[in-house]
């Protein structure tokens, strides 16, 4: 018995187990990924099954079709495309206009030393730890008030909608990009003001193009949250044409779901697929912006 | 981090130019008056809190915009305002509404109930009542001709005296047959049928203030005095017909008999709203069940969800690992699905009669679960459905974590002797528990309110049978609160349900403190700005 075979053996009995554990794990992998996507599998299969009914449905449908989707979209009770340009124009508005005054008043909090600047980081940080659900019904009261005073700021406005979104803009978002701005030097911002330019001029010249990457991160996520809000939006918005995607899919469900479950799927399919690839095809830079903080919403 | 060099904002070309004054202040006065109606407008609708916050937030603004010292903040005032607005006089309107009994026969303010109270008209025993013609202005102004029952015509217009008026007089044209003028200077005759589609005329009221003649019926006008009359040092409605002063108890204008005037409003109730919560046999039922649940719910979700995380990102942490960014990528699916699809995917994959799984369960085991039916059942799919949402979140977070571990302390413990097992629970269990301690405070205080998730798979169901209030065995305090306040099939009540809010605040706010305390997580903060 030489020591060479003894420590080839113990090696390879080493390679052996580790081929044993990588394929043990291989093997949990699957039926993880079976638990993860059967779901998402379901729904693309209902979508395409044309008697459209939860009873008859099979994973792999006979005679598949895109009868649930020419329903959903001639629909004139579920008009989805019309829930579907609602959502992506709430969207689109609330994230632009979010992140315009959260960048905004990070750079104040990054570059300027002020009275009160200390408590208003912390109280910002604060407020977001209770979640802005909880003050629901007094929401939905106020903005019933002010829809007294003001109809087009009132219930079932995309107006009130997005100003109560706006008022959760002041969020913990702002801690992150200030966090950015803070590794900015300084230097850059004081040789550009000894040619006199302006702390406007410095922002928006010198800062904003240097913050770009994170910001686009930032609106991502903050579309995706607004996409998918749903209680807010169930609470304030009451008529068919004003509901957001998720709202109107809520609504659909509720009445009929087992005959329309096909057509539920459709849509479903449809409003989930623009979020998924996004999420997919930049999921590294989601995933470090999301670990780093940054919030839906 | 210290800063040597000081700041000093560079103002003196943005802000304190002439040019930028002027403007700045030809704003402000734009937005005073602005500002300035609006308050008008909500306290005269009663809505006092509302019209305070507008009314300090402009003052505010103001000194913001006014004050050099304030220069940082104009950086920030839009979103301040809308903070302020949206976020935090929500949460104090809350606590102002969880002491009225807003709700149910209590929806409006007092100026609103008083106006609407004072609308009601009678016909006095003395009151005169006439045949009537109308006629209509261009520009929408109403008169009538009334005769009364001796055949005498008087012309009438809002807001001025009748008039006993002739031909010829007063613009009045010639009288036909029935005596009825043909023409009135500046107004057109509607015939009969005109009269009676015109939506507006019956609300019209003709004639001097106090004596004011209004439009009954298609054949009568009557002389109509105010039913009621509110005396404001009694704080009391007055009935002019029959004398019975209706007193305002707790928000409803009510009689010695107890019958009570609608519509009631909103009146202040002190602590009765709280003291139902932790006293009344009724709710308290229901909301034992109700909390223990939610605290049981959040728990085992962060349980379940972190601990299949946790295993998944221990299992595959290992950068030779086969087919690792597309194993990752399958498993973080359910998490980039909106939450609201995916709940009602479930939902409809777990129908007891016709939902895959149950079909399935069947074929093999000739037996499923009630998921919808039973308590514990309706329970169990409920923290499967968010284990399957959740997972992605800590798996992703905790293979982060795990990479910030460095490998000498596995060394170290290899040299010692250690088992892989007493490697994960001494080395990996602790230093990952510190990286992603805040975190999961954060998914048991967002669990705690997880509204989406119950109210959407199953609202809350099956329902406790008994109880006084909705309730359902799977409702946690937040969708309760929502089924007070918007369900509506036992009656709103925004007071109470305002009430609960501030109790799950003060627990969300307990939490909170914990976290603070026991993490570090503020001196870190404090370090960081």
């Amino acid at each position: 018995m030489s020591r060479v075979s003894f420590a080839q053996r113990i090696s390879n009995s080493a390679k052996m187990r580790r081929n044993f554990s990588i394929a043990i794990r291989l093997l949990i992998a699957a039926v993880l990924i079976f638990f993860s996507v059967f779901p998402v599998l379901w729904m693309i299969s209902a979508s395409f099954n044309p008697t459209g009914s939860l009873a008859t449905q099979t994973l792999i449908p006979a005679n598949a079709g895109l009868d649930n989707y020419q329903k959903l979209l001639t629909s004139k009770e579920f008009p989805f495309w019309r829930w579907m340009w609602n959502s992506i124009k709430i969207s689109s508005i609330t994230s632009v206009l979010s992140l315009s005054i959260t960048t905004v008043a990070a750079y104040a909090f990054s570059r300027f030393r002020f009275r009160g600047r200390l408590t208003m980081l912390k109280g910002i940080l604060l407020l977001n730890v209770f979640p802005g659900l909880l003050a629901l019904v007094a929401t939905f009261l106020m903005i019933s008030q002010l829809g007294d005073v003001f109809p087009s700021l009132g219930l079932n406005t995309h107006a009130s909608l997005i100003l109560v979104y706006l008022g959760g803009a002041m969020g913990i978002n702002i801690w992150l990009i200030k966090g950015y701005i803070d590794t900015i030097p300084r230097d850059i911002d004081e040789s550009a003001m000894m040619e006199g330019a302006s702390d406007w001029q410095i922002f928006t010249m010198l800062i904003l193009p240097l913050l770009r990457p994170i910001l686009i991160v930032i609106a991502i996520i903050s579309y995706i949250g607004t996409y998918g809000e749903f209680v807010l939006a169930r609470v304030l918005l009451k008529s068919t044409e004003q509901y957001t995607l998720m709202v109107g899919l809520q609504i659909f469900a509720g009445a009929q779901f087992q005959q329309r479950w096909g057509v539920f799927a459709a849509g479903a399919l449809m409003g989930a697929l623009p979020i998924m690839l996004i999420y997919l095809l930049l999921q590294d830079h989601i995933i470090g912006g999301l670990t780093q903080g940054a919030v839906k919403g | 981090m210290s800063l040597l060099t000081k700041h000093v904002p560079n103002q003196l070309k943005l802000s304190t130019g002439v040019a930028g004054l002027v403007s700045r202040l030809v704003f402000l006065v734009i937005l005073d008056l602005a500002a300035a109606w609006f308050v008008a407008q909500l306290a005269s609708l009663g809505y006092f809190p509302f019209a305070a916050a507008v009314a300090m937030i402009t003052v505010a603004v103001n000194l913001i915009l006014l004050i050099p010292k304030a220069y940082p903040l104009r950086w920030m005032v839009v979103g301040l305002v809308l903070m302020v607005m949206f976020t935090i006089y929500p949460i104090v309107f809350t606590v102002w509404v969880s002491f009225t009994n807003y709700g149910e026969g209590h929806l409006v303010t007092k100026q609103q109930a008083i106006a609407q109270i004072l609308k009601l008209k009678y016909l006095p025993a003395s009151g005169q009542s006439y045949k009537w013609t109308a006629y209509r202005s261009p520009d929408g102004q109403y008169a009538l001709w009334l005769q009364d029952a001796a055949g005498n015509g008087y012309l009438a217009k809002p807001g001025e005296p009748l008039l006993s008026a002739a031909p010829g007089q007063a613009g009045v044209g010639e009288l036909d047959e029935k005596g009825i003028p043909k023409t009135i200077e500046g107004y057109r005759r509607l015939s009969t049928l005109q009269a009676a589609a015109d939506k507006n005329l019956t609300e019209i009221q003709f004639g001097e203030a106090g004596k004011t003649i209004q439009i009954r019926s298609p054949g009568e006008a009557a002389e109509l005095l105010p039913l009621y009359v509110y005396d404001e040092a009694q704080d009391a409605m007055i009935n002019q017909e029959t004398g019975v002063v209706y007193r305002n108890l707790r928000g409803a204008f009510t009689a010695p008999g107890g019958q009570s005037l609608q519509p009631g409003f909103i009146a202040p109730v002190q602590f009765d709203n709280f003291r139902d919560f932790f006293l009344s046999p009724a709710l308290r039922g229901p909301l034992l069940r109700v909390i223990t649940w939610n605290f049981g719910f959040a728990f085992f979700s962060l349980l379940l969800n972190f601990s299949l995380g946790l295993a998944i990102a221990v299992l595959f942490n290992d950068p030779r690992f086969p087919f690792k960014k597309i194993i990752r990528s399958l498993l973080i699916i359910p998490y980039t699905v909106p939450a609201l699809i995916t709940i009602l995917i479930w939902r409809g994959m777990m129908n007891p009669q016709l939902g895959v799984i149950n079909r399935t369960m069947n074929t093999l085991f000739g037996w499923s679960p009630p998921w919808f039916t039973d308590e514990w059942w309706a329970k169990i799919a409920i923290l499967l459905v968010n284990l399957w949402l959740s997972y992605p979140y800590f798996m992703l977070v905790c293979s982060g974590a795990l990479q910030s571990i460095s490998e000498d302390y596995y060394a170290a413990a290899q040299v010692d002797g250690a088992s892989p097992w007493q490697q994960f629970r001494y080395i990996t269990l602790p230093l990952l528990l510190v990286a992603v301690g805040p975190l999961l405070v954060a998914s048991f205080t967002f669990n705690f309110n997880n509204f989406n998730l119950i109210y959407l798979f199953n609202a809350g169901g099956p329902p406790i049978a008994g109880s006084p209030t909705p309730a359902g065995h799977t409702d946690i305090l937040i969708s309760y609160v929502y089924n007070l306040a918007f369900s509506g099939s036992r009656g709103i009540n925004y007071g109470f349900a305002s009430a609960i809010t501030i109790i799950i605040f003060f627990i969300v706010g307990a939490i909170t403190l914990f976290q603070f305390r026991y993490t570090r997580m503020w001196e870190e903060v404090s370090e960081n700005v």
